[in-house]
């Protein structure tokens, strides 16, 4: 390989998988990290002067929608993955929900090599569980994982028979392949748009309630314990589901989850048009129901919030992915009943994370951890998600305390959908690294 | 923003309680104009108004029309239906048309919930919300808030029950709002899968409410029962067993009605359901105010329309 090496000086380095958290140089060459340590010097190297920043091992989403192909007025692989450079992400994984859906050895193929072509980042790919999502026969799901799929899901829809979430979470574990459930009873969660709740209420809207989660979490959880497969909950919203994901972790049942950034920082009050608590509330005005809010699963309440927290700080949780869901502009400038559901996140998660070690309530080291190692675990690599010498140069280096205003012109992303728009962040990524080349830098994405 | 909202009536809470006492004062103005021989006064000549229903309605339009009528508005009607496969497009395009044609003021009714605050976010001209969804429906409540002052010369302290349907009644929303605003107790009575249930937790953002699911003790010492109407559906989506056990439970008869304070009034926002929500005997006996509330609803519509339109010059009313 014929890449310019790169000398990063006297950034703080931190790297949960080896407990480090030092001033410390990092050389990278040939696309690896080759050296770490204190003084290094290279001629020829292109060097960045990381003082006063923090230089963490790149993030990996295992949650996101890149919409192609099929819905690229939404989103392209390359809008995508450049958003997702700017987020500080190196490594995303691709939602199936595409159109045609990722179910098929073509469709995956499309999805790897335009991402090889014309994506900033690297892109891993989950196939569907079920033929066209529709839950009703499985996938070539072998076929798929020979490809270099890394987990299966129906994603956006719940894989809704019993009977086939069974077969799937026993069938996967041929490949050893997760099954990433979207838990939603739909009988509860129909005509829903928001948490159901005071808020709901207030507004007049359909709420979508808690049990509609849990209710699913708790039946995934039997059938893997039942098969054996690896289960996997994607973007718990609810104390309840948290609740049945601790109880099943600690009887040894083979299950993992996520947590979204707008799920640990945001409550359903800022459907009101103010984050502010509920209590404090009076009137409406325009900035109620914005439809950027309106997620699934729904924005909740502050105990969700808290439980949340709690879970990433007691490991529970065991990362945070964005389900960073981009839309159209007119997908979401129409009433709340018709806008489509999803927050365009890819490029605030890291700020949003970074507001809860702000606010003391998460180490610095756990967030990284979160964004990270945790998520490199989960793909069963050590290649990335760490710092060590030898490893690939993922990197992802930001300045924990810039202070900087969410403006959805500037994203990268084609969803302008964030209802943190205006919104005041600290924390921001300022390089990052893919394989030993810069692909962002200070607001600028370079191929 | 608080302006912003006020340029606007989306729902009864943008108005603070002398607002609304003041618009209470301004219909009983109306109401003589109303009752006038020739019934005419040039307040709004040169001003378009235009209605844009989404959903049927004829007493709230027709309410509208003859006010801006009087008031000698010109009245343009759309009425159209909400098409899933436009997903909204038709209602931002629909909206910014009718502000290029100068339209002084648009009144919306639309099946969805905010749908009005996304049309005043996207326009200039001040938007009346004439009932989204289940959300709110601000000018009804108005006029039963001056229908019930006009009848008992107050609202403070008043005991008011509200008895079905809560959880999809715009007309209940505002007029929580509302009555509370003014300083009613209000009780909500009904099954308690038509309630919401931030209610029955005691969760919910409203002030001065009381729920209780046994009709006969909750009209006790009532002022005012407000029956609303319980619609067919709600059967086949698990909330009813059938109309008839709802009727037995929360019809409001004469028998429920000799519960209450001898001077109780009976306000239903219409359409009825008569023999299901209210007996026809109740509907048409002598506590009714519901005929009362039809024509309060136009001295209501007039008074909001010359407060939206012709704030700034004075009162120019005589004949």
């Amino acid at each position: 390989m014929n890449i310019k090496p790169i000398l990063i000086k006297n950034g703080r380095l931190i790297d949960p998988t080896q407990n480090l958290d030092s001033n410390k140089d990092i050389l990278i060459e040939n696309g690896l990290i080759s050296k770490i340590g204190n003084n290094l010097i290279h001629s020829t190297a292109h060097k960045i002067n990381a003082k006063g920043l923090i230089v963490s091992p790149g993030f990996i989403d295992l949650h996101c929608h890149l919409r192609d192909p099929g819905y690229e007025s939404s989103e392209t692989i390359k809008t995508g993955t450049a958003a997702a450079a700017a987020g500080g992400y190196t490594t995303i994984c691709a939602m199936p929900n595409t159109n045609p859906p990722m179910d098929s050895k073509i469709a995956i193929k499309y999805v790897q090599e335009e991402s090889k072509k014309n994506g900033y980042v690297n892109v891993l790919t989950i196939g569907a569980i079920t033929k066209n999502r529709d839950g009703k026969e499985l996938t070539p799901m072998v076929e798929l994982a020979e490809l270099g799929v890394v987990g299966f899901s129906d994603d956006g829809n719940p894989v809704y028979d019993a009977n086939i979430m069974r077969q799937a979470l026993n069938y996967s574990t041929i490949t050893n392949t997760p099954i990433i459930n979207h838990c939603e009873v739909l009988e509860l969660s129909k005509g829903g748009l928001i948490n159901e709740g005071p808020i709901s209420t207030r507004l007049g809207v359909k709420g979508i309630p808690w049990a509609a989660e849990s209710i699913m979490a708790y039946r995934d959880i039997q059938l893997s314990k039942l098969t054996g497969g690896k289960l996997h909950i994607a973007h718990v919203s609810t104390k309840a589901t948290l609740d049945i994901i601790k109880d099943a972790k600690e009887s040894g049942i083979n299950v993992t989850c996520e947590v979204t950034p707008h799920h640990i920082t945001l409550t359903e009050n800022i459907l009101l048009g103010k984050d502010k608590s509920g209590s404090e509330f009076t009137s409406l005005n325009l900035n109620s129901y914005d439809t950027n809010a309106k997620v699934k699963p729904p924005l909740r309440n502050i105990t969700d919030v808290e439980a949340m927290i709690n879970g990433i700080k007691n490991g529970v949780i065991d990362f945070i992915a964005t389900d960073h869901a981009p839309h159209k502009f007119l997908s979401k400038n129409t009433t709340l009943e018709n806008a489509e559901f999803g927050i365009s996140n890819i490029e605030t998660a890291l700020s949003s994370a970074l507001s809860l070690f702000h606010n003391s309530q998460i180490s610095l080291d756990l967030i990284i951890e979160k964004l990270s190692s945790s998520p490199a675990k989960f793909l069963n690599t050590s290649d990335i998600g760490n710092l060590k010498k030898g490893s690939k140069a993922d990197i992802t280096i930001f300045d924990p305390n810039k202070i900087w205003t969410v403006n959805y012109n500037e994203f990268y992303s084609k969803g302008k959908n964030t209802p943190i728009n205006g919104y005041k962040m600290k924390g921001k990524v300022i390089f990052t690294i893919v394989s030993g080349k810069i692909k962002f830098e200070n607001s600028k994405i370079y191929d | 923003m608080t302006s912003e909202v006020k340029k606007h009536l989306l729902d009864i809470d943008c108005y603070s309680k002398e607002e609304i006492l003041q618009i209470l004062n301004n219909s009983k103005i109306m109401m003589e104009i109303l009752n006038r021989r020739v019934k005419k006064v040039p307040t709004l000549r040169g001003k378009t108004i235009v209605t844009l229903f989404y959903e049927p309605s004829t007493r709230t339009r027709i309410s509208f029309e003859q006010a801006g009528k009087i008031l000698n508005a010109d009245v343009i009607n759309i009425a159209t239906k909400e098409s899933s496969s436009n997903k909204g497009e038709s209602l931002l395009n629909t909206v910014l048309t009718i502000q290029s044609i100068k339209a002084d003021i648009i009144i919306i009714r639309h099946p969805h919930a905010g749908a009005p605050y996304f049309l005043a976010k996207n326009s200039e001209v001040p938007i009346i919300n004439a009932g989204d969804g289940s959300h709110a429906h601000p000018t009804q409540s108005l006029l039963d808030l001056y229908t019930i002052h006009n009848n008992s010369g107050q609202i403070d302290n008043l005991n008011i029950v509200m008895v079905g349907d809560i959880l999809y009644s715009r007309v209940a929303r505002s007029n929580i709002l509302g009555l509370s605003t003014l300083g009613a107790n209000i009780t909500l009575c009904g099954p308690n899968t038509l309630i919401p249930q931030d209610f029955l937790h005691k969760q919910h953002l409203y002030k001065n409410i009381t729920f209780e699911h046994s009709l006969k003790k909750a009209v006790k010492n009532a002022d005012i029962i407000m029956p609303l109407r319980i619609q067919l559906e709600r059967q086949s989506s698990g909330h009813l067993p059938n109309l008839q056990e709802y009727s037995k439970q929360w019809c409001i008869t004469n028998d429920i009605v000799s519960l209450a304070k001898p001077s109780v009034k009976i306000l239903h926002p219409g359409p009825m359901n008569e023999g299901i929500e209210i007996s026809s005997e109740v509907a048409h006996g002598s506590k009714s105010l519901i005929q009362e509330q039809v024509t309060n609803g136009v001295a209501v519509r007039m008074a909001i329309l010359y407060s939206m339109l012709n704030a700034e010059s004075k009162m120019e009313l005589e004949r």
